[in-house]
Formats: structure tokens, sequence, C-alpha cells
């Protein structure tokens, strides 16, 4: 409507306004309007981001060992080879533990914090601050802290120090895989990195929730704390928390920093990503093998996150607008 | 009320307990590195933990900046054109694109809302391989171009611009139009200057990111002189030598600048991601 409006104007009737003039052809349609808007992203998304996937797929049927235009059509022998080999399964395994320890962890000590911080009346930014300082630190930065000093293998590490007031040895923090103290490093690097970034969220649907459904349970008789925790908090949390759970299964799958720098050395412990760096950057830089892992795993995630969806209902009665 | 009044004593000692041992917890790690940073060697890894170091080491300050071993300056101004261009290219073409996707009446806009849309569920992570090699083959490794440009085309952050532009009030822009300006003239006079928050807080997280990211400033960065901050912090991981003073006093300039953007910013970053990050 306001199209049409427009476009009379610059026919017949003086301009109204003398400073939108020069800009006036670009007005000339929605259509012309919307790739003008949109072109210069598109065309960097196309080139970008489908352009590689695109090559990816292709690179996954050929041999292609150092080079990117190979020649020896393999067929499936890619996905063959990457599908057996022992160090992209143990990769997957690694991901599944990890998934399984750091997404209800930090779905709890996130919402955990969002409890507290929204209960809190003095300090209230401090406290906030505080949880959410961490989001501001690099996994790289982190890793450094954690294996340098916080679980260093030897003495001065500050947990080998607290351990050692109670009489405990030493303990190698991330030296060998048996037992697996290592996930208590990698686990507890996240879960630092990304807690204040979810209980952020938290606060924000938690301020949300109508104080009427609590004036509401209380007429009914219901106890402050736990009863109204779960009849009334976590259901109105329902959405967020889905969105919290579907944002941290993808971000487990991209692990790559930590565990890039805290385990270099180790053959032990790699997720995925690394397992497809060292494939296709490492010694052999083996393209086609490590497309056809690149594949694989987003199929992976993409499955993943399907039936996530539809358990929790992700986008259930929140359709975008 | 009354009951919870009584208990509200006993109730709110333990609340501030347990919020301020969790927050001892979350700052330990940035007291560690800044105890760190400012000790000599020999008292960081001696036998007695000491909390405090006895003299601050303020030379492991310039000791840093004059390693011959790692270019520390030169991988602090990388890392601040990288972020500082990948912020300002990013918000430039996702921020119109979003708007063109809200805004822009188009017969065919749901179908190329859904071709971003699909960006989403493909990892970038898991595209390196590929990006990679098409970077590789334009010949941009080791450039400010190979590190900024393939990142410029993020599909989360045009899903947001949409969002986010779906929710801005049309009177305004109606009334921008009826003055006689166009789409284009209507964007960056009346949309723009009204959604300064929103770019601030976007500013913020995209910055942050930048600042931060690892994998592929470690993938195109092959020469030391193309590498960011992280890789140079990484290298030191890497390293035969451990000088943990120095490692400690790079990790701290590391985060500094962060730091500051999160107090200085925290409103901002606080309502952006409590704005968008629910829609998911």
């Amino acid at each position: 409507m306001s199209t049409t409006t427009t476009r009379k104007a610059a026919s017949s009737a003086p301009a109204p306004a003398p400073k939108g003039r020069p800009r006036r052809r670009f007005s000339a349609s929605p259509t012309a309007n919307f790739w003008l808007f949109t072109g210069p992203f598109l065309i960097g998304l196309v080139i970008f981001v489908f352009v590689p996937i695109g090559w990816s797929i292709w690179l996954s049927f050929f041999e292609a060992r150092f080079t990117v235009t190979p020649s020896e059509f393999v067929g499936f022998e890619n996905y063959k080879s990457i599908l057996t080999d022992v160090d992209f399964r143990n990769s997957l395994v690694t991901f599944t533990v990890f998934a399984a320890f750091i997404v209800p962890l930090t779905w709890a000590v996130s919402l955990g914090l969002a409890l507290l911080v929204n209960r809190i009346t003095i300090m209230r930014a401090f406290f906030r601050s505080a949880f959410f300082l961490p989001t501001a630190v690099s996994y790289v930065a982190a890793s450094l802290i954690w294996k340098m000093s916080l679980f260093n293998g030897v003495r001065f590490g500050l947990a080998n120090t607290v351990i050692g007031w109670f009489g405990v040895d030493n303990i190698a923090w991330l030296a060998s895989p048996d037992p697996p103290w290592y996930w208590l490093v990698i686990v507890t690097v996240r879960l630092w990195l990304q807690s204040g970034f979810y209980m952020i969220l938290f606060i924000a649907a938690l301020q949300n929730i109508p104080k009427e459904l609590y004036e509401a349970a209380a007429i009914d008789g219901a106890k402050p704390g736990w009863q109204t925790f779960r009849h009334i908090t976590l259901p109105q949390l329902r959405a967020t928390s889905t969105a919290v759970i579907l944002l941290l299964l993808i971000a487990a799958y991209q692990a790559f920093d930590e565990f890039f720098n805290l385990l270099s050395k180790a053959t032990w412990g790699q997720p995925p990503l690394v397992e497809l760096y060292k494939m296709a950057l490492g010694e052999n830089q083996n393209y086609g093998v490590g497309s056809a892992g690149a594949v694989v795993l987003t199929l992976l995630i993409c499955v993943v996150t399907l039936i996530q969806g539809k358990i929790m209902g992700f986008g259930r009665g929140e359709e975008s607008k | 009320m009354k009951d919870r009044k009584r208990g509200s004593v006993l109730g709110n000692t333990g609340l501030y307990l347990a919020t301020s041992v969790a927050a001892l917890l979350f700052l330990i790690p940035f007291y560690l590195i800044v105890r760190n940073a400012l000790m000599t060697d020999k008292e960081i890894t001696g036998e007695n933990w000491k909390w405090f170091p006895t003299s601050i080491q303020w030379g492991n300050v310039s000791e840093l900046f004059d390693d011959p071993t790692v270019d520390f300056a030169r991988s602090l101004w990388n890392s601040t054109v990288v972020a500082v261009l990948s912020t300002t290219g990013i918000l430039l073409v996702c921020s119109l694109a979003g708007y063109g996707l809200a805004r822009i009446p188009y017969k065919h806009a749901n179908k190329v809302f859904y071709v971003v849309l699909a960006t989403l569920m493909v990892p970038t992570a898991v595209t390196f391989v590929p990006s990679f090699v098409l970077v590789s083959s334009l010949g941009w490794v080791d450039s400010y171009r190979g590190l900024i440009v393939p990142g410029l085309f993020s599909g989360f952050t045009c899903f947001l611009f949409r969002q986010y532009f779906l929710g801005f009030p049309k009177e305004l822009e109606e009334a921008a139009r009826v003055d006689g300006l166009g789409y284009w003239g209507a964007y960056w006079r009346v949309v723009v200057p009204n959604s300064l928050n929103f770019f601030a807080a976007m500013a913020t997280i995209t910055f942050i990111n930048g600042w931060n990211s690892f994998l592929w400033p470690l993938v195109i960065g092959q020469d030391p002189s193309s590498w960011t901050v992280q890789v140079a912090l990484s290298s030191y991981m890497t390293n035969q030598t451990v000088n943990y003073h120095l490692i400690f006093m790079a990790t701290a300039v590391s985060i500094l600048p962060l730091v500051f953007v999160f107090l200085f910013l925290q409103r901002w970053l606080v309502q952006g991601i409590a704005q968008t990050g629910i829609k998911g």
C-alpha cells in the first residue's frame, strides 16, 4: 500500500520531504528493495556456507588426500572408512558421555543460580555479575587456568593443594584416562563458562511468571519452597528449559576448544570435531574422509535436534510471529 | 505472609550463604589469573601455597611484550582488527537481511527465509573443513579477509534480527513513509535510530564471540604473524618450556578488554540475551 503512495509521489506530486529525494529510486518496488536488503547476505551465505557444504558432500565421494580437486570417485568408501574408524566412533561415545554430564548439570546450575539471584535483594547486581562474568572468558583462557593452575597434576595446583590439606595425595587430573579424572576438568570448565549465560535466560523467564499464580497457590495451601517450585515455577519455565537444553546440546556437539587445549597430547577423550580436525588438517590431510565425517556429524546433529524437538515439543505454541 | 516472615531470617541467611559460596567459587579462577600473573614462577610452583604474591611483579607486563618467542602485541592487534571488523560487518549485513525478511513484502520472502533457517541446522563448526578448503583456494589463508569474511554471514544473527524487526512498531515506519522516505531511507533514519539498544546488545555479543573464537583462527592462522590472541594463548600450552607467570599475564591481558566490555555494556548484554535467547 505504502509503496504505491511513494511511487505516485515520485512521478507526480512534489516531494514532501526533500531529504528523502536522492533515495527515492530505492523505493521503486518491494521486490527490488527486498533483494537490496537481503542480497549481500544471501550472496555471502551461498558462497561461504552453501558452497562449502556442497563441496564437502562432493569431496566425501572422492579419494582426496592433500588435494581438494580430486579425480578418483570412490562412492561410499570414505563413509565406510569413517564409520569403521575406531577413533571416530570413540569420539561419538566421548560426545555422548560429555553431553550426558554437561547438559543436565548446566541446566540445573544455571536454574539454581537464577533462583538464588532472583530471590536476593541486597547486592543483586554484584552476584549476578559474579556468575555472569565467566561468559567473557574464552575457552582457551579458561583451559589455561584449569590446566596450569586449578587442576595441575602437581602439588602447586589449587585442587591438589586443597585435597593435600586433607591428606589426600596429588591427583594427575589430565594425565591418564583411568581413572577418568579428566572428565571433572572438562565438565567444570564448561560449566563455569556457560552457566552465567543460561542463568540470564532463566532470570528473564522467572520474571515473566505472573505473581498471581503464586498468590493463588498460597491460597490453595501450597507451601512456598519445593511445592510451589515443582507445581508452578518448573512448568512455567518449560519453554525456556526446552530452548536451553536444545542450545546446550548443540553447543556440546560443537565442543572443540577446551578438549583441544586440555587434552592436546592425549589419545583419549577426543570429541568428533577434534577428530575431524586431525583427519583433515593433520598430517594426512585426508579431505575425503574428513568431509564424510563432517556429513555424518551434520546428519547426526540434525537427527538429534529433531528428536529432541519432538520429545520436548520445541516450538509448540511458540510459532515465530 | 506471616509464615514467610517468620522463616525469613533463617531462610535469608541460608540464601545469602549459598549465593556467596557459589559466587566465591565462580570468582576463584579470576583470582588465580591475577595471582599467577603477578607472581614469580618460583612462587607459583612453590611448595607452600601462597594466596598473595610477596611482592607484586609488575615487570611481568613488560616481559610479556618483550618475549621474542611469541609476538603477543601483534596477536592482540590482530584480534582487535578481527573483532571490530567482524562485529561491524555482521551487524550491517545481518541486520539489513533480517529487516528485508521481516518487513519487505515480497511473495517469495518465506522461501528465502527457509533457506536461511536451513543453515541454522548445519553447525558452522562442522563446515570448517570445506570452508578452509574454499578460503585457501581463494588464497585467503593468513589474511584478515580469511579471518573475517567467511564469518559475516551468520544465519543465526540474521534470524535474531528478523525476530526483533517483526516486533518493531509498524507505525513509526509508516509515518516515515508518509514523509516520503523509501524503505532504505526509513530503515536508516527511523528503524536503526530507534533500535540502538538491540544493536548494542548484538554488537556486544558479536564482539565477544569474535574476540574469543578459536577454531577458525587456528585453522586460518598458519603463520604466527596472523595469530589471534586465542591462538597465541593456545600455543603457550603446547610449548616445551612453561613460563607460568608469562602465560598468566598473557591470559590476564587477553581477558581484560572483555571484562571492561562486560562491566560497561552489561545492561545491553543482559537485555539482549533475555530478549533474543528465549525465542531460540
